[in-house]
């Protein structure tokens, strides 16, 4: 009878011991980004302020060339300077990112998450913990863009065209949108021509 | 009959399942220490009568006293109390299936008591010694007889040293060695550690050997009580055909049928 | 006829609150539910992961067939995995559990009862439900979500099986998509169903065997009854649960 029991008793354990490495291996292999058993990588973080960040969340990626990076760590409204101050932890392997490179929030697919793309500049001086990205893009919020087509149409009528009334948003801190990032920009054919 | 000295009172029930009434006014008492009997035909409600004892159903007029406690009135954890004086053999054991002989045995001892390993075994092997089956503590009760079965059962029902017990039935299709050794068993219960006994049985020669007081149950109510010999003498004609076994007598050989030559000639026309 | 069913549930909900309060009381004896997992759990996981592994290789089969006429096979990944863990896993678990081992307690229980074995233990003072049932049930509700867990895994095998190695899909395709796609909600959300149906399953098991006629047609009849009743209430709850999710 002791010996029925104990290999009931092992066999119960056995189980119970392949029932949670299954629900192990779900939840921590499975989810992108669930909880990711944090192999200790070293990471360091920076800061960008955007004046919209659209639908960027934490935990979102940051990413160059497409390659993850790191993730957004924290996003605070910067009351002295009246923009949203988003923290990037970047993983420490990736030290040599110029100091004069580019963040912009942009959508992954066409309605896709937010994430932060970084485009390197060309300085020779790195970023590092604590350094703030000075060339920040804000996300491309629909309604402003539809906003913009409107306008565009009514100042193709008016031929005085106040072109760049919606691009106020912009303006304080940020390249202008006409030679770089805004692939969506183009899409919508806003007519943002540079000047 | 000093009716206070009585362990288990009934007075007055009536109990009916549905518009089938089976006890109308149902008197009758065991006296503390005598093995008292309770006899009747199929279907009496001998059985009935038993779970009215422990409690398990509640009879819809009269009262049922057991150890000086109204048993309906108690509630569970009461109940539970109660239940522990008294050892109940039933008609076909109904030890565990999943437990040896021996663990069947010890069961009511683990749920109910704390004592230590070895003064739990010898507990158990001396009730087992009682009952001559010792030497089969290990087996499992498929592995026995029915006559074993009910033998292990009686061990475990008197493991708690229950100061009444009820046995169900007890005779019931065991070869007569097997009857013989139950009623010895039953007798030696008594006699030794004056437990009160009541034994429903419809086994007259068995019973009428060792029963103290008999009551013969019929129509939802006594029809007779008295010593075994008192019964056997037949004070009516009902009572006479029970103790001797007639085929024909008030209670009838043939079921209701129409005539018999009639239904016979019917057939045969048509 | 519809009150029957009123009066049904109403029983088997009274009878799930006798069981809970019983659960705390049958932990003193762990040997009993120990056994009882075994029971439902050990004894079930040939069959589930038999299951699981056919599940999972359907799944990529006809998951890659209809996600090739869109072009997105590399999605397969992701459209099995969603499907196992969110709805097949829980869903299909609980049929079989119910089917397994729903079926074995019932006409556990019922044999006890037909055989007085409930009854003598209700005359030594001993309340079957603490010393039968609640370990069951216990046993039951543990045992099916570790299960569903394991049901998902060999389905996810299954269909890497098929879409990597018969259709030719990227591996790493195949598995970032999918780990891109699946979130942690999505399993928790099969965890809290697998739960619940393990929940439901149980109760309805060990109530049928409890309430069985004491006799074999008797307790043959509830066991049907015990498959029939689970199979209709987890599809019930399912639909309940993923509409809640949403």
């Amino acid at each position: 009878m002791a010996q029925a029991n104990r290999s009931i008793e092992i066999g119960t354990g056995l189980f119970v011991l392949l029932g949670f490495a299954a629900l192990g291996f779900l939840t921590t292999q499975l989810p992108g980004s669930g909880l990711q058993i944090q192999r200790a990588t070293q990471t360091y973080a920076v800061v960008a302020k955007f004046d919209d960040i659209g639908g960027l969340k934490v935990g979102a990626p940051v990413a160059m060339s497409g390659v993850r990076v790191g993730q957004v760590t924290a996003v605070v409204y910067d009351t002295a300077a009246y923009k949203a101050a988003v923290t990037l932890t970047i993983e420490r392997q990736y030290d040599h990112i110029p100091d004069d490179s580019d963040a912009a929030i942009e959508t992954s697919g066409l309605l896709g998450a937010n994430f932060v793309a970084i485009t390197p500049g060309g300085s020779d001086t790195f970023l590092h913990g604590g350094s703030e990205l000075q060339f920040t893009q804000s996300a491309i919020v629909l309604e402003n863009l539809v906003n913009k087509l409107f306008a565009n149409f009514a100042g193709n009528k008016d031929s005085t065209g106040n072109k760049d009334s919606s691009g106020s948003k912009d303006s304080s801190g940020s390249k202008d949108a006409s030679g770089s990032k805004g692939a969506s920009d183009d899409k919508k054919g806003s007519g943002k021509t540079s000047k | 009959m000093i009716e206070n000295d009585a362990v288990v009172n009934v007075r007055g029930v009536h109990y009916a399942i549905g518009a089938h009434a089976i006890f109308k006014g149902l008197n009758m008492h065991v006296r503390r220490g005598s093995i008292t009997a309770v006899m009747g035909p199929s279907g009496t409600g001998k059985t009935t009568l038993l779970r009215l004892i422990m409690g398990q159903i509640v009879a819809q007029r009269g009262h049922v006293t057991v150890f000086g406690k109204e048993v309906a009135a108690l509630e569970r954890r009461e109940l539970y109390k109660l239940r522990q004086r008294i050892g109940l053999l039933f008609q076909n054991g109904a030890l565990l299936t999943d437990l040896s002989v021996f663990e069947n045995v010890a069961f009511p001892l683990r749920e109910h008591t704390d004592l230590p390993e070895p003064v739990l075994r010898e507990l158990v092997l001396m009730k087992l010694q009682t009952v001559g089956l010792r030497g089969a503590a290990d087996l499992m009760p498929a592995e026995l007889s029915g006559g074993m079965a009910r033998r292990v059962a009686l061990a475990r029902a008197i493991v708690m040293d229950p100061e009444m017990l009820i046995y169900d039935e007890p005779f019931v299709g065991l070869d007569p060695i097997s009857k013989g050794v139950i009623v010895r068993l039953i007798q030696s219960l008594n006699r030794l550690l004056g437990t009160t006994s009541i034994v429903v049985s419809h086994d007259v020669r068995e019973i009428s050997a060792i029963a103290d007081h008999s009551y013969l149950l019929a129509e939802g109510k006594v029809m007779a009580e008295g010593s075994p010999a008192e019964l056997c003498k037949g004070q009516t004609e009902s009572v006479h055909q029970f103790m001797s076994g007639t085929p024909d007598g008030p209670v009838p050989f043939h079921y209701p049928a129409p005539d018999y030559f009639e239904q016979l000639l019917a057939r045969s026309d048509a | 006829m519809a009150l029957e069913v009123v009066a049904k549930v109403g029983a088997v909900a009274l009878f799930l609150l006798r069981v809970l309060g019983q659960c705390i009381p049958a932990l003193v004896r762990p040997q009993l539910i120990i056994r009882q997992i075994y029971n439902a759990g050990a004894r079930s996981l040939v069959i589930i992961m038999l299951s699981g592994l056919f599940v999972g290789m359907v799944l990529g089969l006809q998951g890659y067939q209809l996600l090739q006429r869109f072009g997105s096979e590399s999605a397969l990944g992701m459209a099995a995995a969603l499907g196992l863990i969110k709805e097949l896993g829980p869903v299909l678990t609980a049929l079989l559990f119910a089917g397994r081992a729903g079926t074995s307690l019932c006409s556990e229980i019922g044999l006890m009862g037909a055989t007085d074995q409930l009854a003598a233990m209700e005359m030594m003072a001993v309340d079957p439900v603490r010393h039968v049932v609640a370990p069951r049930f216990l046993g039951g509700l543990i045992a099916v979500p570790l299960l569903a867990a394991i049901f998902s895994c060999v389905g996810l095998y299954g269909a890497q099986l098929v879409g990597v190695t018969m259709m030719r899909i990227e591996p790493g395709t195949f598995w970032s998509q999918m780990q891109s796609a699946v979130g942690l909600r999505d399993v928790h959300e099969g965890l809290i169903k697998s739960v619940v149906f393990g929940a439901a399953c149980s109760l309805l098991a060990v109530y049928e065997g409890f309430h069985a006629e004491p006799t074999a047609e008797g307790v043959g009849l509830a066991t049907t009854r015990t498959v029939v009743t689970s199979a209709v209430l987890v599809l019930l709850l399912d639909y309940m649960l993923t509409a809640a999710f949403l």
